[in-house]
Formats: C-alpha cells, sequence, structure tokens
C-alpha cells in the first residue's frame, strides 16, 4: 500500500518528499537507501520528509523526481536484517525518577521498557552523529525538560517526545536524561564517523 | 614546504570544496563559500580545483613563505603587499623564501582566498580538509604563529597568464535568482509578492552558516503611502513545521518574518519554514556581500538552473 506523497520543490539540486506519518518515512528511507541511483549526493530522512540532493550533471532533478514517486515502501521484515549496535547504559541520569513519575512508573519499570524494546534511527539531526531512535510503543513519551542543561555530557542517554537518543559529544540540551553509557558515539577520524545512522537497529543492555 | 601565519585578521580558515554526501549523520558539506574564486586561485598556481585554500574573512593579513612559494589570490580585493611592492591579485605571483604577504582591508567583497601551488595539506576529516564553523569539523580557525604544511608541486604547471578577467564582487544591489522553496504555501500570497519585490540588507550578524537578512524600510514616495512600512514575510500557516532536510541557499524564515539564507556550513535539518531556494548558481555571490549591502531577488529562470549544472 501507498501512502500519500507529495514531492515538494527545493531548488536546483533538491527536492523533499513529505509523507503522513513517520512510520511512512521509514519504509519509504529503507527502499528508497537501498536503491540509490548515481548521481544522488544526500538522503536525509527526518520525522515527515525525505529530501534528496543530486548531482544535476549526472541525475537531473525529473528523473530523481520520478525515483521518490515511483519507489514501493519496503516492507518492515528488511528491518531484520539492518546493522544491529547494542549500546550498555548505566542508568544513573539525573532525570530518571522525574521520567518514573511522569510515566506513572517506577525507575527499574522505565528502564526495563528502555531495554526491552527495539529501537532504531529514524534520522539524525542536532549535531554530528546524534541519532533520534524510535521504538514501536508509546510507553516512553515525555516531554523535554522545561529549562534545557547548558550542558549535556557526551554519551548521556535521554528521552523527549517520541525519541530517545545519545550525545554524542557534550553541548546544551533538553532532553530527559536517564543513563550514560561509554560508547563512542562520533569519531571524526573514522571513515565511518558516526556510530548510529538512519536505518541502524538498536538495543540498550543495563549494566552496573 | 610551509606558510607562516603572522595576523590572522578577523577570521581565516582553511577551505576546500567540502565533504558532501554526509548530511544523513548530521554533517553539511561546508566548504568555501566563493567556490569559483577559490577554483580559479588553484587553476591559477597550477592545482587541482578542489584543493585546500585559505579562506580570509576582510583582509587584515599576513603570513610568511617559508620556502619559495606560487601564490594566487582572488575573491574580495583590496591592496596586496609581497614585502611591501604591490601585487597582482588573480595572478600568479612568485613569493621567494622568507617574503611576506600582506593582504589589506577588503574595498568590495569580504572573503579572500589565498592559494598556494600544492595547496595547503593538513589533516583530512571526512574527506575534506575544511572548516565547518556549526559542527566544529576541521582546523580550527588560524591564529598568528600557526603553521601550514603545503603540499608537493603538482604536475601541472603555473598558469602562464598575463591578465584574467574577473568580475569582482559588486558593491550595490545584488541580484540573486530564487526558486520557489518546499513551504513557499506556507506563506500569503503578499509575502511571496514582497519577498521578490523587495530589496533586502545583509546583517552584520551574517556568518558562514547563514546570510541574515533585514527589510529594508521603502521611502515614502517610492512606496506611495506612509514612509516606513516595513515588509514582512507573513505566514498563511502557522503549525510547527517538523524539522526537515535543509540545503545550502535555502531560504528559512524566522518568527519574526526575517529571511536567513542557508550556507555552508548550515545545519542539516531545521523547522523553519522555507519559502524559497536560491539557484546553486547564485549562491557563491552571497559569500561576498557586506553588511547592509541589499541583496534583491529575481524568479530563476531555466538559464540560472543550467548555469548550475
Amino acid at each position: 500500500m501507498t501512502a500519500a506523497r507529495r514531492i515538494l520543490p527545493a531548488g536546483d539540486r533538491a527536492l523533499l518528499v513529505e509523507l503522513p506519518h513517520l512510520d511512512d518515512v521509514l519504509a519509504l528511507y529503507d527502499a528508497l537507501d537501498g536503491a540509490r541511483p548515481v548521481g544522488v549526493v544526500d538522503l536525509v530522512p527526518a520525522s515527515r520528509t525525505i529530501g534528496v540532493t543530486v548531482d544535476p550533471a549526472v541525475l537531473p532533478l525529473s528523473v530523481a523526481d520520478s525515483w521518490l514517486a515511483n519507489t514501493e515502501p519496503a516492507a518492515p521484515a528488511v528491518a531484520a536484517d539492518q546493522r544491529a549496535v547494542e549500546l550498555r547504559v548505566r542508568y544513573d541520569g539525573p532525570d530518571l525518577a522525574d521520567v518514573g513519575a511522569l510515566l506513572g512508573l517506577s525507575p527499574a519499570e522505565v528502564v526495563s521498557l528502555h531495554t526491552g524494546s527495539v529501537w532504531r534511527v529514524a534520522f539524525s539531526g542536532f549535531a554530528p552523529g546524534f541519532g533520534y531512535l524510535v521504538t514501536d510503543h508509546d510507553r516512553l513519551v515525555v516531554p523535554r525538560r522545561a529549562t534545557p542543561r547548558a550542558s549535556v555530557p557526551a554519551g548521556a542517554v535521554g528521552l523527549a517526545g517520541e525519541f530517545s537518543g545519545v550525545y554524542p559529544r557534550s553541548s546544551p540540551g533538553g532532553w530527559q536524561l536517564i543513563g550514560s553509557t561509554d560508547a563512542v558515539l562520533w569519531d571524526a577520524a573514522d571513515e565511518a564517523p558516526a556510530l548510529l545512522s538512519p536505518g541502524t537497529v538498536v538495543r540498550f543492555v543495563e549494566v552496573p | 614546504m610551509s606558510l607562516r601565519i603572522l595576523e590572522p585578521g578577523p577570521l581565516a580558515l582553511v577551505e576546500d570544496l567540502g565533504r558532501p554526501g554526509r548530511a544523513d549523520i548530521g554533517v553539511s558539506s561546508s566548504g568555501a563559500l566563493d567556490r569559483a574564486a577559490l577554483r580559479l586561485g588553484n587553476r591559477l598556481v597550477g592545482n587541482d580545483e578542489g584543493c585546500a585554500a585559505l579562506e580570509i574573512l576582510l583582509g587584515g593579513f599576513s603570513a610568511r613563505f617559508e620556502n619559495d612559494a606560487w601564490f594566487a589570490v582572488t575573491g574580495a580585493s583590496g591592496a596586496l603587499l609581497l614585502d611591501g611592492l604591490a601585487v597582482d591579485a588573480h595572478l600568479p605571483v612568485r613569493a621567494p623564501a622568507g617574503s611576506v604577504l600582506r593582504i589589506g582591508a577588503a574595498d568590495t567583497g569580504v572573503r579572500f582566498y589565498l592559494a598556494i601551488r600544492g595547496g595547503i595539506d593538513v589533516t583530512v576529516v571526512l574527506g575534506s580538509r575544511s572548516s565547518d564553523v556549526l559542527a566544529g569539523l576541521g582546523p580550527a580557525p588560524l591564529r598568528a604563529d600557526d603553521v601550514l604544511p603545503v603540499g608537493a608541486h603538482p604536475a601541472n604547471r603555473v598558469g602562464l597568464v598575463d591578465f584574467v578577467p574577473v568580475d569582482h564582487p559588486a558593491s550595490g544591489t545584488v541580484s540573486v535568482a530564487a526558486h520557489p522553496g518546499p513551504r513557499a504555501d506556507w506563506f500569503t500570497e503578499s509575502a511571496l509578492s514582497v519577498f521578490f519585490e523587495h530589496e533586502w540588507a545583509v546583517s552584520p550578524e551574517s556568518n558562514r552558516v547563514g546570510t541574515r537578512l533585514d527589510p529594508v524600510r521603502e521611502p515614502a514616495h517610492l512606496a506611495g503611502r506612509e514612509p516606513g512600512a516595513v515588509p514582512l514575510l507573513e505566514r498563511a500557516v502557522v503549525d510547527e513545521l517538523p524539522s526537515e532536510m535543509m540545503v545550502a541557499g535555502s531560504v528559512q524564515v524566522s518568527p519574526d518574518g526575517r529571511p536567513t539564507v542557508l550556507l555552508a556550513d548550515h545545519p542539516v535539518t531545521g523547522g523553519y519554514p522555507v519559502i524559497a531556494v536560491v539557484a546553486d548558481a547564485s549562491l557563491d555571490l552571497f559569500a561576498q556581500l557586506r553588511p547592509g549591502q541589499h541583496v534583491a531577488f529575481r524568479h530563476a529562470s531555466a538559464h540560472d538552473s543550467r548555469a548550475a549544472g
């Protein structure tokens, strides 16, 4: 089934395709990413859109337009053979108790929901290597903190809205912090600098 | 081979043609804002067009060649002195070991490019030597006493030219081609005509992330109404926009109705609606706009798009 999609202009070397829901974005992104024509420079998923930039000397925008319009979304089963990353987390975040209170759960129940869910990177943003992780339920949906922190340490694991995420480096931030990991999320010297990129499947494992 | 920075001026950065293709992990293309000036400088000294050079904001710069070298200065115009003697812009110049190049204040434009035969050979990060001021990738802004390695001489000869016809950066109102943006329909029809029909002034808060534009108050005799009518880009849809891909040239409109043209170091996604996107062929113009200078947007034609190819 093809969800309604709308293709939007974005200048002489880019287009956006807009979809009704994040699930539609994930399914179409998987299909597009699996069949990129030569000349696609960037393929950028977001929460309701996928952006594509092209080298117009190689791939005319009109061809990219029909690629976006006619590609069938991937079946959910495709996710099974995607890259999987296990992140070891100490659930010692300063907002863990607040998150529990907001959700009517004990801190231990928050941890068990977070570790018991399969997450995937829907899209990146905010900072290089910051992946917005989504899962298949809405039992960990919490608002951002009313007052953002001036500095959140690298490796902090947080929740905000329907997303979970890990700060790749120290930065200001408004997410509810529930834990921390020693995993290196971003290494600019590495050929593949981001541990988490769109499509990566993530499981959190509790460590003491 | 190396170059020693004596005075970096307000902001001197290493830039090449950037690191395209990594927006999905949050990394923008970055690279020289005036790509044509970078390419020309490199060609003049026989480099590949994409070699790293220095992007020097406003001038007030000096550096010493520690070895014999060839260099070319392109982009903005201003006084160029090699050991106190005037040298030409837009031409390859031979610098003996120990000589000092001074770049004076920019008279037109704001960004000089200093290309050196062999290219600036700092460490490559994600396929590029460019400084991205927003993402914090690449070399830090240059400081006095920094010593920059210069690469080996390329196979190509130094260009044998006496004169290169170059358009100096314009000093008056600059005409910029733009396409309708993905969220043009989030604005009122009058906002779209205001955007294309009024001139905009470059804000001093502009940088490599974006050029901020302020509305220009029309003189009363032109507006045919009360003086001081300030054009606003009024929204027809006031919903919050979920963040979506931004490109260099995206004209995003903040809640106060002011447009910002995103440039090479832009965030890869953003949540302000994009009313228009500057044609790629007009994008280099933004590298050289001076604070207070006026910009007039025109509808991009097929010619503008061909030029972009």
